[in-house]
């Protein structure tokens, strides 16, 4: 074994790291001049790694890559709906926003079954059954909620039937007729008159 | 190439499987290398080079892109060739603790048990006899020397990827040279 002080093995392994200092780097220098030994020993350290890096470069085997993508594990519908929440929480709350606003919008469907009819002097009222008589005729319009409507006479204005049926085969109306039954149309509505409320909130 | 790596990990977070295969594609080969330098054996370098890359898949989410995507890659793959290296071993290896430069003795020693005769050494290819004495290195030096001086990784890079300060690094290194050089002169 060396006699030589060990700080100039961990000098060599610093100058082979390449973060010597100048000082050290001379202490080195002038001790491997002086020291067979120590020379050996550098000697031997540099020649093992030249060895080391003289291996050559190993390559995967050719397959590697579609194997490595046959095992890849599919995405879970699960996840990526979350993932999807977690990167849009804009539309998210958006979303969330048009459930409760259509909740309040059915909300104010009327889900009454009251039947109403619009009062109009030469009304004939049978039941749930809203009749305009032949030969007569009715001035203004007409709403029937919960109801149906037979026009046998004349309406000169706007029919309006709300959850019921319009019937008339020979009537004359002067008017629209409209029939809203289904929570759809009610909504449509809504929407229309939203929309055209919101319009008029520029003008 | 960082930037487009980024780029392909967007689009693999995003849900696009195939953007995947580019980047297994680019660092295939590395990944490969550094397991079998550990592990000599191609069956099962090839395992867990797969396996880190989908480890990898899998974690990509946990990924920080402002870090090099190489460092965390080998950081999956050499964890995983350690745990491989200890499952096979028995525990005297690790319970070893080498104290100053009299443990090298000690390690080489343990190693030595598997030692092919000398003639058996010097008739061997060039490239096998690299292999054969990497193989021999003890493992905690084994893989600084792989990063060192196989992949040519700077020792900042390798701190990382082994997650232990500068300092161990180096000692390691220097270790590590140490049981080489000794390794290639007793023959």
């Amino acid at each position: 074994m060396k006699m030589c002080p060990s700080q100039f093995v961990n000098y060599m392994h610093e100058y082979l790291d390449g973060d010597i200092s100048r000082e050290h780097e001379q202490e080195l220098k002038h001790h491997l001049q002086a020291c067979q030994d120590c020379q050996q020993h550098m000697h031997e350290l540099s020649d093992t790694i030249a060895f080391i890096k003289s291996a050559a470069h190993i390559a995967a085997p050719p397959s590697f890559e579609d194997k490595v993508i046959k095992r890849l594990p599919k995405r879970k519908n699960s996840v990526g709906i979350k993932r999807w929440f977690r990167q849009h929480p804009v539309l998210v709350a958006a979303a969330v926003f048009c459930l409760f606003m259509s909740a309040t919008l059915l909300g104010s469907f009327p889900n009454d079954d009251q039947f109403s009819v619009t009062k109009q002097p030469n009304l004939v009222v049978n039941g749930q059954t809203v009749i305009v008589p032949a030969g007569e005729v009715v001035k203004g319009d007409i709403v029937v909620k919960n109801g149906d409507i037979v026009i046998e006479g004349e309406v000169d204005g706007n029919v309006t039937v709300i959850n019921g049926n319009y019937m008339a085969s020979t009537a004359v109306v002067t008017g629209q007729v409209k029939e809203i039954d289904e929570a759809f149309g009610w909504l449509w509505y809504k929407i229309k008159k939203g929309f055209s409320d919101f319009t008029n909130m520029f003008e | 190439m960082d930037a487009l790596v980024n780029k392909r990990i967007k689009q693999v977070l995003k849900g696009d499987q195939n953007a995947y295969a580019d980047i297994v594609n680019l660092y295939q080969h590395k990944l490969y290398q550094v397991c079998f330098r550990m592990l000599s054996n191609k069956q099962e370098a090839e395992d867990i080079a797969q396996e880190a890359f989908i480890r990898a898949y899998i974690n990509l989410h946990s990924y920080d892109q402002n870090r090099k995507f190489s460092t965390w890659l080998y950081r999956i793959a050499t964890n995983l060739c350690i745990d491989r290296i200890r499952k096979k071993k028995p525990d005297y290896y690790l319970d070893a603790e080498v104290a100053g430069t009299e443990g090298l003795d000690m390690y080489s020693q343990i190693a030595a048990d598997g030692q092919l005769p000398e003639e058996a050494v010097e008739q061997m290819e060039l490239q096998d006899r690299i292999q054969y004495e990497i193989s021999r290195l003890p493992d905690k030096y084994r893989s600084v020397i792989v990063l060192k001086y196989i992949e040519e990784l700077s020792l900042l890079e390798i701190s990382e990827i082994l997650d232990m300060p500068l300092g161990t690094v180096k000692t390691r290194i220097h270790r590590g040279r140490e049981a080489l050089r000794k390794q290639l002169n007793n023959v």
